[in-house]
């Protein structure tokens, strides 16, 4: 009874409030003398007015409790069956080695929880936005994948991020495991940049003000995770540039495409290979690394509607350069020596979504082993000419926009003479807030 | 060298260059493009994010939306979360706070009118439902009235220069849409009572202002494809419950209807759904004189 008094109360309270708010408005029209003058609203013009406001003032909750600000909240549940014919303990990628804290390969065989993730995002006050992206992994432990601030407020196309981000170059680079159109990341991903360059530092974006897209941004961070070693400094630790260009071709054809530049300098950043001797050594790399990628994304749908086909063809190349000092065999005969190292890779890929919920996809790739300099240590350090690829298909079905169960079958040569077939079926849901498109 | 160079200059320049004059104005949606346009005259540049062959709850914030809504200086939308999948990111992305949610230069259409359909219970086992009530306002030119007025209110506000050459032209509008909205109803009034199966949600405005009444959607729920075994039970609740006609709007596939309408013997009407979804529906007025008129021939 009480509840049903205050609730009446509190409608009353808001109609009316919202009534004076709405005659306030008239009286100030009709004294510009823009309205209708003279005449006074009839009865039946009043009462539709009273109408539309009931139903605004109940559309609303008429007393905001601490409650009505809650951030919008999305998990995103992900689980994997993984069949592999190779031991994945001893996957490595054949020339191209990262340190052992770096996550790469297919992961466990059998059944497995992936990546699920928990994200919390909301506008902070008028001026900044923020969110949490918390991730868990399969063997129970989490981590802070983002969190980061934004600026809303700036104008002239100006957008500045602050905290734990995924960096802005590349395409897929900026985008959450649940959106990618494979299971794994491209093998260049891999390589390069440990799956996904996720830095603590800053951004800045600028957008054209122009017809077409084009943003120029830059980035100072930490140097966190690999390639940079996470060093402990004053000043940034690593640094990219990025510009990304786009615009539509007629109605049914959409493109963007793009090039960045990332510049870090590792300090120590061990690593384990396997030395001319066929021993495992730990080897520690100090100097520059510089990487370069080039993107490019075109998209396809029919009058522009994706609701039932749409295909998309997507690229990536990627090029890196390190030149500094190796120390090999850091716990043995540690020996150190000019290294000097230019290595890329690249993939394509394709996805076609040939009827409503369903797509079949197919991506290409390959890593070139370039070339290596070991200077002293190329008398310890072994120089392949063996470049690793991979070849993947998927069929994926999404009997929503929130659900997705994927099929994907991949041959992959990542380690010298020895091939991996790997099956997987995948699910990834996500709940809560409405997912965006992004493009 | 030098000239390959000079070449690659003058195309970005050509690409990018801006084109600023009037008031910038990014629209979600074609219907409020045209609406746009009438208030706003030579006085406005607009742009229409999508268009009526496009799925409007499946848009991508694609590069182009974020070129165009950097340099907006208003965002006429319709809200109600028909565009929460993809404008969020643009407003974020824009770089503009000009066009950021509470700020004049953004608009929302939903919030002005009445909403139908508004959910008792929000589970997303229920489909695509929203929070606010059915987006589709835009098949009831009433609502298309009350839009105008608070609209033009907007431009006068945001343009302040141009006042009243914005208040001008809506009671232009105004008239004319009152002459034409007494015409449509008058020529619907055979309409009122009409039972009809609908493909999406899509009508209820529509429904509400002609007095259709719905008695079942292709749909199993908002915004799922519709199955065999759901058509199936529309075609046995039809023989219990006829109708006389199966609307779907102009994006929507036709197969599901189609279907349906060969074997119930009933005519499916393409509606154009908003400005641009047929060959007459090139502004406001003429997106309902053909909705009325291919009313009124699928019932004769």
């Amino acid at each position: 009874m009480l509840r049903i008094s205050s609730l009446a109360m509190a409608l009353w309270f808001a109609v009316s409030s919202a009534f004076a708010a709405t005659v306030n408005n008239t009286d100030a029209t009709t004294a510009a003398g823009t309205n209708d003058r003279n005449d006074q609203p009839d009865l039946r013009t009043l009462e539709k007015r009273v109408e539309r406001l009931e139903a605004t003032a109940s559309a609303k909750p008429a007393a905001a409790s601490s409650n009505s600000f809650n951030p919008d909240i999305s998990l995103i549940l992900s689980g994997l069956y993984t069949n592999l014919s190779q031991n994945p303990a001893n996957y490595r990628i054949s020339g191209f080695p990262v340190p052992s804290s770096v996550d790469i390969g297919p992961g466990q065989r059998g059944f497995s929880l992936a990546e699920s993730e928990l994200g919390i995002y909301a506008n902070i006050d008028p001026y900044f936005y923020g969110g949490l992206n918390y991730a868990m992994h399969p063997d129970d432990s989490a981590s802070v994948e983002e969190a980061f601030i934004q600026t809303t407020a700036l104008s002239n196309g100006v957008t500045i991020k602050a905290g734990r981000f995924f960096s802005g170059i590349g395409y897929v680079n900026a985008q959450h495991a649940h959106v990618w159109d494979f299971v794994d990341a491209p093998l260049a991903y891999q390589a390069f940049l440990g799956t996904q360059l996720g830095d603590d530092g800053m951004q800045i974006r600028w957008l054209a003000p122009t017809d077409n897209f084009l943003e120029l941004g830059a980035e100072l961070g930490r140097g966190r995770a690999f390639p940079g070693s996470n060093r402990d400094k004053n000043g940034s630790g690593a640094g990219t540039l990025f510009v990304h260009a786009g615009g539509d071709i007629g109605i049914s054809h959409t493109w963007r495409a793009g090039l960045s530049t990332l510049r870090t300098s590792p300090q120590d950043r061990e690593f384990s290979d396997i030395n001319l001797a066929g021993v495992d050594v730990t080897n520690a790399f100090s100097g520059d690394t510089r990487l370069w990628l080039a993107d490019a994304v075109w998209k396809y749908a029919p009058k522009g509607n994706a609701t039932y086909t749409n295909f998309k063809l997507q690229a990536e190349y990627l090029r890196r350069q390190e030149n500094g000092s190796l120390v090999y065999d850091t716990a043995g005969t540690a020996n150190s020596a000019a290294y000097d190292a230019k290595q890329s890779g690249w993939y394509l890929q394709s996805v076609y979504q040939f009827m409503r919920y369903w797509r079949v996809g197919a991506r290409t790739e390959q890593l070139d082993h370039g070339r290596v300099d070991y200077a002293a240590n190329n008398a310890n350090l072994p120089r392949t000419n063996f470049n690793p690829s991979k070849n993947s298909v998927m069929v994926d079905y999404n009997p929503s926009e929130f659900s997705r169960i994927r099929l994907q079958f991949a041959q992959d040569k990542s380690r010298q003479a020895i091939t991996d077939n790997q099956v997987s079926l995948q699910y990834q849901m996500s709940l809560g807030a409405h997912g965006a498109h992004q493009f | 060298m030098k000239t390959f160079f000079k070449i690659l200059t003058l195309l970005a320049i050509a690409g990018f260059t801006p084109q600023a004059t009037a008031l910038d104005v990014f629209t979600c949606e074609p219907e409020w493009g045209s609406l746009a346009q009438e208030l706003g005259g030579d006085r406005v540049s607009i742009y229409v994010a999508t268009s009526a062959m496009q799925d409007p709850h499946q848009i991508q914030a694609k590069p182009s939306l974020l070129a165009r809504a950097r340099r907006a200086d208003l965002v006429v939308c319709t809200g109600a979360e028909l565009e929460i999948g993809w404008l969020p990111i643009v407003l974020r992305q824009s770089g503009n706070n000009k066009i950021q949610p509470g700020k004049p230069g953004y608009f929302e259409a939903a919030s002005l009118v009445q909403k139908l359909e508004v959910p008792t219970r929000l589970d997303r086992a229920e489909g695509d439902v929203h929070a606010g009530g059915n987006p589709h306002i835009q098949t009831d030119p009433h609502n298309i009235a009350q839009v105008a007025n608070a609209l033009a209110q907007r431009l006068a506000q945001i343009d302040g220069a141009n006042a009243s050459f914005y208040q001008a032209r809506y009671r232009d509008f105004a008239a004319r849409w009152d002459a034409a909205m007494q015409r449509w109803e008058k020529q619907a009034a055979p309409l009122r009572g009409t039972a009809i199966v609908v493909q999406h949600k899509g009508f209820p405005y529509l429904e509400h202002w002609l007095g259709l009444r719905e008695v079942a959607s292709l749909e199993p729920k908002p915004g799922v494809e519709p199955t065999s075994a759901h058509l199936t039970e529309v075609l046995e609740q039809l023989k219990r419950e006829p109708a006389k006609m199966i609307l779907r709007a102009a994006y929507n596939d036709g197969r599901g209807s189609e279907w349906l309408g060969e074997r119930a013997k009933l005519p499916v009407v393409v509606l154009p759904f908003t400005v641009g979804g047929s060959d007459k529906a090139k502004d406001l007025f003429g997106l309902f004189d053909d909705t009325v008129q291919r009313l009124l021939d699928a019932r004769s």
